[in-house]
């Protein structure tokens, strides 16, 4: 790339004269990528400094007066690594500025809970031997100083959650613990000043700290995903040419446009925003957009949609929307109505605590009702009253769903699978029916060589290297296979002709069967296949013909029959002509298929399989698909897909494999199944210690041994989500070239 | 058993002094790229440069 990308819009000038750029960086995944980057940027002038997050692969750069930002991306990309301007998004600083509150909070707490504990240890020792009244006294006062403070700083995540709940007449887990908390707090005061043997002040904070570790997990799983969903975002960040004034072409990332503006698209580009044909004429492939594999023809005064790929001729387009959100009115209204109905969806967590705080609350009060009944002392009653409802405190609870969660979101990370959602895995595991699009997700998204086989491969590579001169966009196919990237010197593009160069002395061309002089073969070839599209290639006398197609993806067949193995009901729904969805089901055995369906199709297909009571996975990348993700129970996505139908996914696979899915279904599983287990265990834990607190035997001693007994029981269980997933793709077999499926060579 | 006068809030300043050492390097942003820092240190950049 000779041209300059403009990134000026991303540079942050502070006022010490220094610039700042963060950049999200693609491609890392070894230590050694930390020193390659920040050693390969210092000889960069007048750079001041650069920094590699690793956790979230992204640089900060910062330099001193007039660097190009261009220059640090040529720099990486010369370095093998692709960066993309990032602009943190405020939702995501929110969350960051949260969790390290939360972070505090529970330090705090976890300082509290260790010395009181020191105290209260000795306490109970005393107790048993021959403390002195006095230094009990002292010790529970120290208590008192050290817990009130610690509960009004890092009890304030409940507290406020508790509040907002009451405020909007309703309940949640935090109004119960607010109760508990505070209740078993001024007990534990009025105990203190009467000179009593017991105070619950270590339960309170330790209690805290147990539920602030459960609240931070959470939290950090919601911002792990919050951050690569920042980071796809921005990976995918898209440029154009606009022009300016002078009808000079500048190359700026998409997010600089404004709807007025004018932009060139030259023949094989993406169009990268939506607009009107100016000027010029060409052919348009929709089929990011539509499915639609054939191309339309597209002039002046027509409406092109961001996505589409522009084959042969330039364009001059006018920006109607710029930058996310760019498509039809409709979609957008379709996608709001199936979003909707997607968010009444309730977590397991919350439909646990809904039940959960009548269950505490009543138990509390006939607890006491049923103490005071019996002829005991209203202090005694309400001491064994706040016993059962410490006891019951959720914090096995609070914990149970958020460590599964997040031990099961980095088995996941680790099968190339990034949550989108927060719930995804809950809804992910309760999946029965799944439904492909086909271009893009079960075929590659790129247009494949589909006979490599058939030719001879000194002359495939000759034919791939000379492709790498061309700009089209079958040419970029046939370029996909070869060994050697380094374009041959003084190759000549003839515009809607092909490339020549000269290799030896020989001539060789590559282009269409006319140029080439390969007309007879290529009809010969394209009457055994008439979807695919055809290049020739002409060495010296030798001809060749390349079949271009879309090509499934390499594991597709294994996957789907894996999927099915697991009694899951594969279905294709597909925006494309039925003759081009036909073969693809028949390869992969999917006996179910609808094709030619548009947006409004696809949801009513995926209503009427929700109305059988199935449950439904979406798998898609157009942006017609979009409304259907949103609509369905749950929905995938490929890397590459559009921008808005990714943003709709509640998860996203990398890579060329359709495995991800199968290792996302196998984890959720397996997840989901590990949360009900430790919400039983909460529950059995409760059974056994509310009738004991009920009888007055819960001392804080006991309860001590019960929180944590039972939280430590919770987290070890869910350790096991790790799972096996792990091990299931060795990183050689991602490195094989993908081969194409024997029933689409077309022979 | 005075002795706990002394004893128990200097157990406690202890305490707080690592709190405050916890809290200190939470806001200098060590735990801003934990995986990273696990990395970095086995790097051997200050010997080259």
């Amino acid at each position: 790339m000779a041209e300059i990308l403009d990134l000026s819009v991303y540079v942050k000038r502070q006022n010490d004269g220094t610039a700042h750029l963060d950049l999200a960086v693609e491609g890392i995944d070894c230590a050694a990528c930390i020193d390659d980057i920040e050693g390969g940027l210092q000889h960069l002038p007048r750079l001041v400094d650069a920094r590699l997050n690793y956790t979230n692969h992204r640089l900060a750069v910062k330099w001193q007066g007039d660097l190009e930002p261009a220059a640090i991306v040529d720099e990486l990309r010369r370095l093998g690594y692709r960066a993309h301007p990032f602009q943190a998004r405020l939702i995501e600083e929110e969350e960051t500025r949260r969790a390290q509150w939360l972070l505090k909070c529970l330090a705090i707490a976890g300082f509290a809970s260790m010395n009181i504990m020191l105290l209260a240890v000795s306490v109970w020792s005393g107790n048993a031997t021959d403390i002195s009244s006095e230094t009990r006294d002292f010790f529970h006062w120290l208590s008192a100083l050290i817990a009130l403070p610690t509960v009004a700083y890092a009890g304030q995540p409940f507290f406020r959650s508790a509040i907002g709940a009451l405020k909007l007449r309703r309940t949640n887990m935090d109004v119960p613990i607010t109760i508990g908390i505070l209740l078993a707090l001024v007990m534990s005061v009025v105990e203190t000043v009467s000179h009593a043997e017991h105070t619950y002040f270590d339960s309170v904070v330790m209690l805290l700290f147990f539920l602030l570790c459960g609240r931070y997990l959470d939290q950090a799983m919601r911002r792990r995903t919050r951050a690569v969903a920042g980071n796809l975002a921005s990976l995918k960040a898209e440029v154009a040419h606009r022009l300016d004034d002078g009808g000079e072409p500048t190359l700026v990332p998409t997010a600089a446009l404004k709807p007025g503006d004018r932009v060139l698209v030259r023949p094989g580009e993406r169009i990268a925003v939506d607009g009107i044909v100016v000027s010029g004429a060409s052919d348009i492939d929709e089929s990011l957009v539509t499915g639609e594999t054939a191309r339309r023809a597209a002039v002046a005064g027509d409406t092109l949609y961001a996505g589409s790929l522009n084959y042969n001729g330039t364009l001059t387009l006018q920006v109607t929307a710029a930058g996310k959100g760019t498509l039809l009115d409709e979609v957008e209204r379709l996608l709001e109505n199936a979003a909707a109905a997607k968010s009444r969806y309730v977590q397991l967590a919350d439909r646990v605590a809904r039940a959960y705080a009548p269950v505490v609350h009543i138990a509390t009060a006939l607890t006491a009702l049923i103490w005071i009944a019996t002829g005991s002392s209203v202090h005694n009653a309400v001491i064994t009253a706040v016993a059962v409802l410490i006891i019951t405190c959720p914090c096995a609870l609070a914990l149970a769903v958020p460590v599964v969660q997040v031990v099961a979101s980095g088995a996941l990370f680790r099968s190339n699978v990034f949550l989108n959602a927060g719930d995804a895995l809950e809804r992910l595991a309760r999946v029965d029916t799944l439904v492909f699009d086909k271009t893009g997700t079960l075929t590659l998204p790129e247009m494949r060589v589909a006979n490599a086989s058939a030719i001879r491969p000194e002359l495939l590579e000759m034919a791939a290297r000379l492709a790498l001169s061309s700009h089209h966009p079958l040419a970029a196919a046939a370029a996909h296979e070869a060994k050697n990237r380094q374009p041959y010197d003084g190759a000549v593009e003839e515009t809607g002709q092909g490339v020549r160069a000269s290799v030896d002395g020989t001539e060789i061309r590559l282009g269409s069967p006319a140029f080439c002089g390969a007309l007879e073969l290529s009809q010969a070839v394209a009457a055994r296949d008439p979807e695919a599209s055809l290049i020739a290639f002409a060495h010296g006398d030798e001809r060749a013909v390349l079949l271009i197609r879309q090509a499934l993806r390499p594991d597709a067949v294994r996957t789907v029959r894996a999927l099915q193995a697991r009694g899951l009901d594969c279905r294709i729904l597909s925006g494309d002509r039925p003759e081009a969805v036909a073969p693809i089901a028949a390869t992969l055995g999917i006996p179910v298929w609808r094709a030619a369906a548009t947006p409004a199709d696809k949801i009513a297909a995926l209503e009427e399989f929700k109305a059988q009571g199935r449950k439904v996975l979406m798998v898609g990348d157009g942006l017609n698909d979009a409304p259907a993700l949103a609509s369905a129970d749950i929905s995938m996505s490929p890397i590459t897909a559009a921008d808005l139908t990714q943003a709709q996914a509640d998860a996203v696979f990398i890579g060329d494999r359709l495995e991800p899915i199968l290792d996302a279904v196998a984890i959720a599983r397996r997840a989901h199944s590990l949360m009900r287990q430790n919400l039983m265990l909460a529950l059995v834990y409760n059974l056994i210690a509310v009738p004991l607190a009920f009888l007055g035997y819960v001392t804080p001693l006991v309860a001590a041994l019960a929180m944590s007994g039972s939280s430590t029981l919770v987290i070890l269980n869910a350790l096991r989500a790790r799972g096996r997933a792990d091990a299931a793709e060795p990183a050689a077999t991602r490195l094989d070239p993908a081969p194409t499926a024997p029933a689409l060579q077309g022979t | 058993m005075n002795i706990l006068i002394y004893l128990v809030p200097m157990a406690l300043l202890l305490g707080l002094s690592g709190l405050a050492a916890f809290l200190w390097s939470l806001k200098s942003g060590q735990y801003d790229d934990v995986q990273g820092a696990a990395l970095r240190v086995l790097m051997d950049d200050d010997i080259r440069r």
